[in-house]
């Protein structure tokens, strides 16, 4: 492994480190304000667990593919990095879609976020997990741009495994929220 | 179009119309300068788009003395205004307008002077000390600095258009809220601190990643100079630190732009769970300063001393466990919450613990300088002001970790006059020690004495003068924040006293910019011809002063700490082949990504919501055009390092 590849690894993982803190506050702050409903609905009226499943479902297959599509990458297989890099941002993009419509669906039956502080920290600490999606998904973008025009480099293997880093890294804050908001919220 | 900004923006009282001219014009003149002495393109190609750690460091230097001025100013106003007013009409500042300017500069002297100056001087030294030419990534240090300049800019532009907050430095909720401060005020201060904060976290990553992988070969981790290491401490305490404060001022973004509940009066919000978060940031960022003005002071003592560091080992373990136990103590800022009385013994009992890895550093200074032949240049003065200083206002929060002390002292000016104590005498003289000590290293010239010395005494005299009555008052009951005593309270005196001292610390302040013009001035007469000014110990005096823009001509081998002493003494001379440099090229990526992120902040302040999509969007296409660009270095040629090593070589 070169220099440059070792550094970035290193940072990046301090980079993941310090957006772990991040989520750590917001978690925190679920945990103290999760039975502040205010008359409001409580966590086991809102949500719906099989919606969830399928979203985590879904999360993680996509975690798969940006495996495949690391692995293939580093042996030079250009098409399949592409494909895989395309199911990956199709399977995140639905997970994103999944995301709205749930959160459409609170907001419509008036469960919005400013009924109180329980549905505050949950569309933050949800929402911001969405917002990481989304901004992964404009980096998915960004590499599928630069596989096409100049294929397989050594910086865009670098570069695909701190994308993969980072997905992987979503999916753990979210078997998190699915955990710790859904399954304990319900049950 | 423009959200809720209107005319109205721009028109302020008098006193507020001066300082909104002082910052127009300022600009105007730098403008006018730039243009008339055609420099725009010298400016441009030299400094703002330089990767250079050096020159990134003198540009953060710029910045906090630019900002320590604008803070000194509101300080100044402030003792003026409690000197004067002994009742509610005798002023020359509104409730309002005082309350704006104790929380810019609570704000400013944070963020924008202590972490500026502290950055400024990490980036000159560190990569020197480490025995790398670069940090681990140039082009972040420059987005890391341009976007603490952003946040500088946009509370500058608070004074021009709008208002500040007028919250305290803190701005606890249910204040904060927009029920209590509808104006823009506290989202100026939000944006300014969100995306400085981004800065710092960036630069936190930079630095980590070149201590723990950019040393010298042969340099372990036991055998880096102290001021490294409290470096890495004070990095380590950033990345775990800094996201809280992200998501804390996030969530109040959302209370304030969203309607949402996290911290408001109604409907389940919680305001002490912002005090809470808050603290869990701010008591690191307290030894986020602190740790590395402890690392100059390991530098210069040694140094000065003419002796080896006494305990470097019990350094580096004190160090790292003030890293760790800073993060057990945040509940000592409000014991007075109600948590209780076993909550309140654990985090003051834990308070105090943290006074031992204090005093342990404090007696291996002491026993570095037992024995010693000492010398007092100025730089072992602000470490002479700063151990007298320290200790009093270490002892002063020691008194108050004791909870029922603490609920008498709470809010109190006692507690004022401690962290001045702490943050004057502990971080600001030391970072003044360390721009004394390493000016000549970074400019090729060493600071006048004379004016240094007057300089210090003033501002030793001034603190005194200037907080000693704070602590009587505090103790007397004063609280702080008080736009005006009545003259009944029998506060007023003290008041005086107070602004007196501050009289004497402008004066400190005065001698220091005479200071800089004088050594300008005489910079022939001082110049460091050795590139070892001060007969040092560590890399950074290895090379000439100022430091070649490429650092080492050949990567230095290191054996042992103090490794160039060890060479000095053991008349070991190192020769190498010089070989091609990789340095990286000249970028204006950070000044666009700072700027996007500058607009879309005041996008965010005024509600202007297109702008900041606009400017998000050009974060985010600047980027990407950068992910293209695939040169990024140039390679400096063997003959033109010898050439310039020749040039400058050192006797």
């Amino acid at each position: 492994m070169n220099r440059d590849a070792t550094k970035g690894y290193y940072g990046f993982w301090v980079y993941i480190m310090s957006d772990c803190v991040l989520f750590a506050s917001l978690f925190a702050t679920y945990a103290v304000l999760h039975t502040e409903t205010f008359n409001g609905p409580a966590p086991a009226q809102l949500f719906d667990l099989s919606f969830v499943l399928t979203e985590t479902l879904i999360l993680l297959t996509s975690s798969f593919m940006c495996g495949i599509a690391y692995l293939s990458a580093r042996e030079g297989k250009k098409q399949l990095t592409l494909y895989a890099l395309i199911a990956t941002l199709i399977l995140g993009l639905s997970f994103l879609g999944m995301e709205v419509s749930e959160f459409g669906k609170l907001v419509a039956s008036g469960h919005g976020w400013t009924v109180s502080a329980f549905l505050s920290s949950y569309f933050a600490l949800v929402g911001t997990h969405g917002l990481h999606v989304f901004l992964g998904s404009l980096w998915m973008l960004v590499l599928i741009g630069h596989i096409a025009l100049r294929g397989i480099t050594d910086t865009l293997v670098r570069r695909l495994a701190y994308f993969s880093l980072f997905w992987h890294f979503l999916d753990i804050i979210w078997i998190f929220i699915f955990t710790i908001v859904y399954l304990m919220g319900i049950y | 179009m423009f959200g809720n900004l209107t005319v109205s923006a721009f028109i302020h009282g008098p006193i507020e119309t001066g300082g909104q001219l002082a910052v127009v014009l300022g600009g105007l003149t730098v403008v006018f300068l730039l243009t008339y002495f055609k420099r725009w393109k010298w400016l441009w190609s030299e400094w703002l788009t330089s990767l250079d750690a050096k020159k990134i460091g003198v540009m953060y230097l710029i910045l906090a003395g630019l900002m320590l001025a604008r803070a000194a100013i509101d300080a100044f106003m402030m003792r003026g205004q409690q000197a004067i007013a002994t009742s509610a009409d005798n002023g020359y500042l509104s409730p309002d307008h005082f309350a704006q300017i104790f929380t810019a500069h609570g704000t400013i002297m944070i963020f924008f002077v202590a972490m500026t100056f502290m950055f400024g001087l990490i980036n000159c030294v560190v990569p020197l000390m480490l025995g790398t030419r670069d940090v681990a990534f140039p082009l972040l240090n420059s987005i890391s600095f341009w976007l603490t300049a952003a946040g500088a800019m946009l509370v500058n532009i608070s004074l021009v258009i709008g208002e500040f907050s007028a919250t305290g430095w803190l701005a606890y909720p249910p204040l904060s809220e927009l029920a209590y401060s509808p104006g823009v005020g506290v989202d100026y201060y939000i944006w300014a601190l969100q995306i400085a904060g981004l800065g710092t976290l960036l630069a936190a990553v930079n630095f980590i990643v070149t201590i723990m992988k950019e040393r010298a070969a042969g340099m372990k981790l036991m055998q880096m100079p102290i001021f490294v290491w409290t470096t890495l401490g004070s990095m380590l305490l950033i990345i775990f630190a800094f996201p809280i404060l992200t998501g804390t001022l996030g969530m109040l973004a959302l209370d304030r732009t969203l309607g949402m509940h996290f911290f408001t009066t109604d409907l389940g919000g919680n305001a002490m769970m912002y005090v809470n978060l808050i603290w869990a940031w701010g008591h690191p960022e307290v030894y986020i300063l602190i740790l590395p003005a402890f690392g100059i002071f390991s530098e210069l003592v040694p140094v000065f001393s003419k002796k080896r560091l006494f305990g470097y080992t019990s350094m580096v373990v004190a160090t790292m466990l003030i890293t760790i136990m800073s993060f057990g103590v945040w509940v000592h800022h409000f014991f007075t919450m109600g948590a209780g009385a076993n909550v309140n013994a654990f985090f003051g009992i834990a308070t105090m613990a943290i006074a031992i890895p204090t005093s342990v550093k404090i007696f291996n200074w002491l026993f570095t300088m037992f024995r010693g032949r000492i010398s007092y240049p100025t730089p072992m003065l602000w470490f002479m002001g700063f151990l007298f200083t320290f200790l009093v206002g270490g002892m002063s929060g020691i008194l108050m970790s004791v909870p029922p002390a603490d609920f008498q002292l709470h809010n109190s000016l006692f507690l004022v006059a401690h962290f001045h104590n702490m943050v004057i005498g502990g971080v600001l003289f030391g970072y003044f020690a360390g721009f004394a000590y390493w000016f000549p290293k970074i400019f090729g010239f060493a600071l006048n004495e004379r004016f240094g010395v007057y300089a210090f005494w003033l501002w030793i005299v001034g603190f005194a003068v200037a907080f000693i009555p704070l602590y009587i008052l505090g103790i007397m009951g004063m609280t702080r924040r008080l736009d005006f005593v009545d003259l009944a309270s029998g506060y007023h005196p003290l008041l005086v006293v107070a602004a007196i001292g501050a009289v004497i610390i402008s004066l400190g302040m005065a001698m220091q910019v005479v200071q800089l013009y004088v050594s300008v001035r005489d910079r022939k007469k001082h110049k460091d011809r050795t590139g070892d000014f001060w007969d040092g110990r560590t890399l950074e005096w290895s090379v000439p002063s100022p430091a070649p823009f490429y650092n080492f001509a050949t990567l230095p081998q290191v054996h042992g700490r103090d490794s160039f002493w060890m060479d000095k003494q053991e008349k070991r001379i190192h020769h190498e082949t010089i070989t091609d440099i990789h340095l990286p090229k000249n970028s204006s990526v950070a000044l666009f990504v700072a700027g996007f992120a500058l607009t879309a902040g005041f996008g965010m302040v005024w509600h202007i919501w297109w702008l900041t999509l606009v400017a998000l969007g050009g974060v985010f296409v600047t980027i990407v055009l950068r992910s293209f660009v695939e040169e990024t270095e140039y390679v400096v040629s063997a003959e033109t390092i010898k050439a310039y090593e020749a040039k400058h070589k050192t006797a």
